[in-house]
Formats: C-alpha cells, structure tokens, sequence
C-alpha cells in the first residue's frame, strides 16, 4: 500500500552544521526502510515534533541517494527548532513533493542559474546534475547575488565551483565593507553582463530567490531575447498540506506545493504581476 | 606596438560606440589616459567633479562614509562602466568616494572641457544625453532594487 502523504516518516539527523549566522544545513537518513528519491527542484514538510511543520527544499545531490539534504534559516518557531538540530536527534519527514527543474530535459543549451540569498539551496540539486553531466550542455553559468559578503551561502563550494574551467561563476553582494574585492551591486547587473556576451535563444534559465529578485532577473533575461518558455522560476507561498488539498498555497488556479513550486515563466507570468496575490 | 588615438580609444568603449568619428575626434581634445594603481583613491566626497572616468580595464569600488562606521562599498564598476555623473549636475561634486581595486585603466574626459563643447554644439550635447542617460538609469534601477534589501526574509 502506497505511503500515505500526511503522515511523516522518521529521519535522523546524520550531521548538523551551521552555514550563516542564521542559516544551518542537516543531512539526514531514514530510520524506517529506504530514503525516497527526489527531483532537483522539489520540497520536503519537515516536523519538528511538538513545534510543527514547515516546508523546505531539498538542497543536496539528487544522485546521492544515501542522504537528504536540507538548508534552512531561522525565521520562526519552526525553523527555529529544525535550524538548531544536533547530530543523532530525530525529526519527521514527508515527501519529496512539487514541480522539478526540469535541467535534464535541456541538455544541449547554456544553462543560466540565478540565484539571490538563500534561493541558491533550491537551486543546488540542479547545479549539481548540471555540474555531474557538464559535457551535456554548452555551457554553464551561475549568477548568484547575496545582501553581503558574510551571507553568501555554500562559500566554499562556490569556490570549486569557480576553479572548474567550464563553468562561468558570478557573484555580487548588495553593500560591503572594504576588503571585499568582488562585485556589489544587484544580481541583474553581472547577469546583463553575462547575457551580454551569449546568445539569449540558446540559454534556459532557472531563477531562485525573493519574487522581486525573480521578476527583475526575467526582465533582463527577455530583454537578452531568452525565450520565455526557456525561463523557470521557484515560487514560495504557506504551504500546509502539500497536496493541493488545504489551499494555503493557492496562487491563481493553482496551488504551489501542487502544481508547483517550479513553474515555466510564461504559466505564470500574469499573475506575478498581479499585486492582489 | 601598435598605438591608437584616444578617438579610437573612445570608440572602442560601450558608451560611444554609436558615437560618429567627427564627434570623437571633438571629445577626444578633452581626453587623457588615467592610470591607478590598486587600493589608490580616485576621488573623495566633496571633491570637484571635474572629470568623468571611462573604466577600460580593472575595477572600481564606489564607497560612502558616514561618521563611527567603517566606509560601506556600495557599488563595483568594470571595464565598460562610466565612473561619475556629478560632473553634469551642478554644483559639481563627487557625492561618493571611488577607490580602486586593482590596477585600472581608464580614459578621462575633463568636464569643463567637455560641457563647453556641449554649449557650442548642442547636437553633441543630445548626443551625450541620449548615451549616458541610460547607463545613468541602469544604475538606478540597480540601486532602487538593492534599497529594497530583497534578501532579508527567503526561501530555503
């Protein structure tokens, strides 16, 4: 019989460490039978028992099935308690749920990550399949904007990423303080540079970040001549159930954690420019 | 070791790309190479907007300074970017400090030099309007989105 979705299963909590100041990442392993298979892209509802339930994407390595990962920041009750895990505690899990990057359909293009703040850990299981089939696209650029040198996530790992010959890395904080001998300046500025020198028909574009980070990185992505079927973004709002069933999540005539959270550009261009939702 | 004029210079640069050669040749008599070396102030708040820097190689870090705070760094330039646009705006001082951060090239074009020729010719004066306004809103746009600090509450 088939897992019932509203009933979380128990994980335990392999390693715990701190990424930010806020900001942790756990990974975890199923302590009933096997760990479920994901898709880059979508989200797991952690509970923290006795606190509650909150919803976080996954942020490790799809092709690694032995562990779960999860980065989250300590916004509230929830986050709170699932940020301050330690090594050996035990939270429930349920899931994986929602729309993928659909990366491994658009092998053959130049592959634009856009990450802004913490927008980069939904998008890492892609970059990570990406990065593991590189000789399947033609090229491979992240552009990942931070508010300032001491938020920017996965610094070492951005690092490697940076010394790969084949993949292009361009990272920009909004303020920082002298010493800091990188960009500042919003995530579209390196971005226009970057579309500046390729050419937009050939790029698929995955965008992760605050809504009004997405909405003006799509803006230079079309002015570039990206086709906007070619463009994806991740879209957040209050999921509960997970199912499309409670309507927390409602965002039009869809539901985000249903038909969600990825979503093509041109399925939800018009409501991103509703104000009302 | 080839040598170009600093009207090629010019031309060679984003912003007056789509300018014509007569035009260059008019701007270049207000033109000099600028060479800092990295870590060196190129101007301080305060100062006589007196040049405009066009940035050919290396990068810049526009700072500001407020009392009991270190200097923020507020905005990076590159190769291609403008440095300074208090120079058409009276009373003509630079609002910002701008440092370099590693070795830069860049051409100057001297302000003064380069508003009496816009008086003389006007069709230069509309020229210059219509290239270096939109670099001008660009980063405006940039800086309105990074006075939201979008990335204070996210996703993960």
């Amino acid at each position: 019989m088939a897992q019932d979705p509203m009933l979380p299963r128990r994980y335990r909590v392999k390693r715990a460490w701190s990424e930010l100041s806020d900001v942790s990442t756990m990974e975890l392993e199923p302590i009933d039978g096997e760990a479920v298979p994901f898709a880059p892209g979508q989200f797991n509802m952690l509970y923290a028992f006795g606190v509650g339930e909150v919803a976080i994407s996954i942020s490790g390595d799809a092709a690694d099935t032995d562990k779960l990962v999860h980065t989250i920041r300590n916004v509230g009750a929830i986050s709170g308690a699932l940020a301050g895990v330690s090594d050996g505690d035990v939270i429930g899990v349920r899931g994986p749920f929602g729309s993928a990057w659909p990366v491994a359909q658009e092998t053959g293009r130049h592959i634009v990550f856009v990450a802004g703040g913490l927008g980069l850990a939904p998008l890492r299981p892609a970059i990570y399949h990406v990065l593991n089939n590189r000789e399947q696209y033609s090229g491979m650029t992240l552009v990942y904007g931070a508010r300032s040198p001491d938020d920017l996530l996965y610094a070492d790992e951005i690092k490697a990423w940076k010394s790969r010959f084949d993949t292009e890395v361009e990272i920009t904080v909004d303020h920082a303080a002298p010493g800091w001998t990188g960009q500042v300046g919003v995530v579209t500025v390196p971005l226009d540079r970057t579309l500046s020198g390729s050419n937009g028909a050939e790029v698929s574009a995955f965008v992760c970040g605050p809504e009004i980070m997405m909405r003006f990185s799509v803006m230079s992505l079309m002015a570039a001549g990206v086709p906007e079927d070619k463009v994806w973004i991740s879209m957040e709002r209050n999921m509960k159930c997970a199912i499309g069933f409670c309507g927390h999540c409602q965002f039009g005539g869809d539901f985000i954690c249903r038909d969600g959270p990825v979503f093509r550009h041109d399925q939800v261009s018009r409501l991103i420019a509703k104000k009302e939702i | 070791m080839e040598i170009h004029g600093l009207g090629e210079t010019l031309a060679a640069h984003p912003v007056f790309k789509h300018f014509d050669k007569e035009t260059l040749d008019l701007l270049a008599g207000c033109a000099r190479n600028e060479h800092f070396r990295a870590g060196q102030a190129i101007y301080s708040e305060g100062d006589a907007a007196d040049k405009v820097f066009l940035i050919r190689e290396g990068d810049i870090a526009v700072e500001i300074s407020a009392p009991q705070h270190e200097p923020i760094i507020v905005e990076t330039l590159r190769a291609g970017d403008i440095l300074g646009w208090s120079w058409m705006v009276p009373p003509y001082k630079h609002m910002s400090d701008a440092r370099a951060l590693n070795d830069v090239r860049a051409i100057s074009l001297d302000a003064t030099c380069m508003r009496n020729k816009a008086e003389q010719t006007p069709a230069l004066g509309y020229q210059m309007f219509k290239h270096f306004v939109p670099h001008m809103a660009v980063r405006f746009r940039a800086l309105r989105m990074q006075l939201l600090d979008v990335y204070g509450t996210n996703k993960g």
